[in-house]
């Protein structure tokens, strides 16, 4: 009886593909308000009149909102414990606009085309000011985009919102100036990533209501339902206690939804109106009023000596937050913490930072979570290196690579205890017949393959922080119930916390049914976000089951009248080990439910001293067309090591489904705004996601260790997954056309240009 | 306006408004596995067969299908089942919202194209996004089943 590491379908599997209707808006029910967004159509500006007349005239219209009916109360949105690192910077609706597509107004009428007709009809007047559209001119700007005396931060960051930071800080060890100058080889570069959207294919939704007790109702699509409990009773001034938050099948989240982009305005129109009220985001609101990656500048300096030792890494990172701090502190974090761990041999580093406002859409969290922006940073830089040193770039890394004990300074002194980083470069190469198709080949028709590598890590869950709890309870006939705060995204986590539950309990995994998060029923669980699900949640669930096996014995020791020490549970059945009796769980569980005082129930709770790092090594096959500078990419090899996969065909999809967001962000995904801040990449057509045509051939392995603080060696999957691609296909073109594109997304056009350049 | 249509093979009657898009006519009449996943038809996610061929439903009134036959996943539940259960075991519906316009056009695909190449299948559904599993494990599950109403046929 093994489900762990065995490819089982997912529980909700057969009801997703036969289309049952278990999504947010199938269950809303029909006679839910219409609520829709009345949106800035300026970057930054100060309302100064907002003229109703009009618009609640319209039939159907139930109520407007404006920025006069909201608590006055900053909050943040951002789905992170309590106390967040993001600064409460925002109200429901503010008097202040920050970027097009900031919340101006609330409309909710009985029907869509009536909210519709209000907003043509909402007359708001703005006085427009001067915004701050790129990111290199905000700090210690002229104009402030948060001058408000209300601004407070909860943990102290570096931010101040007179100079347009959100945060600022720095880390580091030795003296990387003389390091890097004692150095061989040095490179210094800047690279550029844009605000990627996660492009979710259900976009934001949430619907609310009143209950028989009066209490707020939040059904919604969430990868943190217990932080959307707390954010909207910060925004709402009303307690937690008044409000319940459920959370249905997701249709995708990939961290968009770790912020509570859609649910304060549902929420307040049912506390105002006492009905119930759903939002559903088109897919223009989800691309210009959401929660995409931060857009960043990260400068590196990288030296080695001259066999390839890599001595010293500097990054400095410019982080764009736009409007609100949401996520900004954080993220901003990884973008060092881990990437510069990968180079272990590495005797100085330095990492800072500034996060900085301005008047774009807010970011938040997307997957790789600021480790992507500083993978493809120092992994470009490596590559450029290699460059210079005449060296392969699969072997600087396989001679400067982290390995297993190597202590980590740059990872909060963390001593790694499970690295296959070896073995993943190992297979990769030989997946990629890396040795014979390094650098380029040309291909005699005008067209140039090259190849290109990166390799990367990410965390399991927040050390320290990150909390979760799990219960389960022994029924009728002796299934199990398994209740968890985890957020399945489509992700498979209730499926896979039930296969580490079934080998615990030594059940087949259809003995157990998973109950998905509702705030008043689940026990806490941080969210499903920062890798964090089958790290610590799945260690909650190898403890709850340790827990609940002594109570199963117990009991089976009361009902065999024999002594607790002497039994034994085997999943089926209690035996007294001296009197050859024995009591099936069958005849246990059913006798519990009459005359019996013994709950067959366990609940534990646990997190983590440390965040043990999955990792991955990448690599790319491309075709340049060296007359247009057309890029087609042929093959990538993406080999992984999360530890144990507790379900390997779903690791798989997750490697292969990160990969394809990450080649999205290395090629196609283009955010381009107008000169006035407009973000002109606000539908499918214009930001263009992998389809089937653009992902070429993508090969997943996986090469696992054996981490034993996590269950049955698991580490995390999720994010590791996206950051490859960037760098990696970068170095591909590169092989092949000696163009260097260090500002994403790398498209033809700019191959083209540099290729003139370079004759 | 009153417009008739035979919606998984029950004919239904309803008056609408002239600017009623399918999907939205379906998704009233209960079909709710049509999905919407943008407003550009770019995204496939609700796809529907209309006499038969698959087409986005956000780009047709419903108007248009009057007098004539609709069908969405609810109406073709035994192959939905059968090509599911490859998906399933792939592990690749993921998050499922673009589930059922993606396996409704695979079974348009299947009965339209005979012994598709791997070019084929990708250029017939290259108008199903996806944005969980990088697409590699749908085909893994398009090319089983393919092969195992191969194996029945013959």
């Amino acid at each position: 009886m093994n489900s762990v590491n065995s490819g089982i379908r997912k529980k909700d599997a057969m009801a997703l593909v036969t289309g049952q209707p278990v999504y947010t808006d199938d269950i809303a029910p029909p006679e839910c308000l219409v609520v829709k967004v009345v949106r800035s159509p300026y970057a930054h500006a100060l309302i100064e009149e907002i003229d109703q007349t009009a618009a609640l005239k319209v039939p159907g219209i139930v109520c407007i909102l404006t920025y006069e009916d909201v608590p006055d109360q900053r909050y943040t949105t951002a789905g992170q414990a309590y106390p967040e690192f993001s600064p409460y910077d925002r109200l429901i609706l503010d008097q202040r606009m920050r970027f097009i597509g900031d919340a101006a107004a609330i409309i909710a009428g009985e029907s869509e085309k009536a909210v519709d007709r209000a907003m043509k009809l909402l007359k708001i007047a703005y006085r427009v000011l001067e915004p701050i559209l790129d990111l290199r001119q905000a700090k210690d700007s002229d104009i402030v985009i948060h001058p408000e005396d209300d601004w407070r931060a909860l943990v102290e960051v570096g931010g101040d919102p007179k100079r347009n930071l959100v945060a600022s800080s720095m880390d580091a060890m030795g003296d990387v100036d003389a390091a890097l100058a004692a150095c061989d080889f040095t490179v210094e570069r800047t690279y550029r990533t844009k605000a990627n959207q996660q492009a979710m294919m259900e976009t934001f939704r949430t619907y609310t209501y009143l209950d028989a007790f009066g209490r707020l109702n939040v059904v919604s699509s969430t990868q943190v339902p217990f932080h959307v409990r707390r954010i909207l009773s910060n925004g709402l001034d009303i307690p937690k206690s008044r409000i319940r938050v459920i959370k249905p099948r997701m249709g995708g989240g990939f961290g968009a939804k770790q912020t509570a982009v859609s649910e304060p305005y549902p929420a307040i129109v049912t506390l105002k109106t006492g009905r119930p009220a759903k939002i559903v985001y088109t897919r223009e609101e989800s691309q210009i009023a959401s929660s995409p990656r931060h857009e960043m500048e990260v400068k590196v300096r990288v030296g080695a000596d001259k066999q390839g030792v890599i001595r010293a890494i500097d990054m400095h990172a410019l982080s764009n937050a736009g409007a609100f701090g949401d996520h900004g502190p954080t993220t901003v974090g990884l973008t060092g913490h881990k990437t510069i761990p990968l180079y272990a041999r590495a005797e100085a580093f330095r990492f800072s930072y500034d996060v900085v406002y301005t008047n774009h859409m807010a970011a938040g969290a997307y997957r790789g979570y600021g480790a992507t922006q500083g993978v493809f940073a120092l992994e470009s830089a490596v590559n450029e290196l290699a460059d210079q040193l005449g060296m392969d770039p699969a072997a600087i890394r396989e001679l400067n690579m982290l390995r297993s004990g190597d202590v980590m300074p740059a990872y909060y002194g963390e001593t790694l205890n499970s690295c296959a980083l070896d073995k993943c470069m190992a297979t990769a190469k030989k997946m990629m017949d890396w040795d014979e198709k390094f650098p380029a080949r040309d291909m005699g028709n005008g067209k140039v393959r090259g190849v290109g590598v990166a390799m990367n890590m990410q965390g399991s869950g927040i050390s320290h922080v990150d909390t979760a709890a799990i219960s389960i309870k022994v029924n009728d006939d002796g299934f199990y119930s398994l209740m968890t705060g985890a957020a399945d995204m489509g992700t498979g986590c209730d499926t896979t916390l039930a296969q580490i539950a079934a080998d615990c309990l030594g059940c087949d995994v259809d003995n157990i049914i998973v109950h998905g998060v509702d705030t008043d029923i689940s026990p806490y669980d941080t969210g499903s976000y920062a890798s964090s699900t089958a790290y610590v949640t799945g260690m909650a669930v190898v403890k709850t089951c340790e827990s609940l096996i002594e109570r199963i014995r117990k009991e089976g020791a009361g009902a065999l009248d024999c002594g607790y020490e002497e039994t034994e549970f085997d999943g089926s059945r209690v035996s007294c080990l001296k009197e050859q009796k024995s009591i099936t769980l069958k005849n246990l569980a059913n006798q519990a439910m009459c005359g019996n005082e013994t709950a067959l129930f366990a609940t534990e709770s646990h997190y983590s001293p440390i965040s043990p790092p999955p990792f991955m090594v990448g690599m790319a096959e491309v075709e340049v067309d060296m007359e247009t500078g057309q890029i087609e990419l042929i093959d990538y090899v993406g080999v992984v090591d999360c530890g144990t996969p507790i379900n390997p065909n779903l690791c798989k999809v997750q490697a292969e489904g990160g990969l394809a967001q990450g080649i999205g962000m290395a090629l196609y995904e283009d955010i381009v705004y107008s000169e006035k801040g407009k973000n002109y990449s606000n539908s499918f057509m214009q930001y263009k996601i992998p389809t089937r045509l653009d992902v070429g051939n993508i090969r997943v392995e996986l090469e696992s260790s054996y981490e034993e603080s996590g269950p049955f060696g698991a580490k995390s999957i999720g994010e590791v997954v996206i950051s490859t691609p960037p760098p990696a296909i970068a170095a591909a073109i590169y092989n092949a056309t000696q163009v260097r594109i260090r500002e994403l997304p790398i498209t033809g056009e700019k191959v083209f240009l540099g290729m003139k350049e370079n004759e | 306006m009153v417009i008739k249509m035979w919606l998984n093979g029950k004919l239904i009657e309803d008056v609408i408004d002239a600017d009623t898009l399918l999907l939205d006519f379906v998704r009233k009449h209960g079909c709710y596995s049509v999905k919407r996943g943008c407003e550009t038809a770019n995204c496939g996610l609700c796809t529907v067969l209309l006499d038969e061929k698959p087409v986005l439903s956000c780009s047709v009134l419903a108007a248009r299908a009057a007098e004539r036959r609709v069908e969405t996943l609810e109406g073709v539940r035994e192959e939905a089942e059968e090509f599911g259960g490859f998906l399933a075991d792939q592990g690749a519906e993921q998050c499922g919202f673009c589930s059922p316009g993606f396996i409704i056009n695979v079974l348009a695909m299947s009965k339209e194209l005979e012994a598709p190449s791997e070019d084929e299948i990708k250029a017939y559904l290259s108008g199903n996004l996806c944005r969980c599993t990088g697409y590699m494990g749908q085909l893994r599950a398009i090319k089983s089943y393919l092969d195992q109403k191969k194996a029945v046929v013959s």
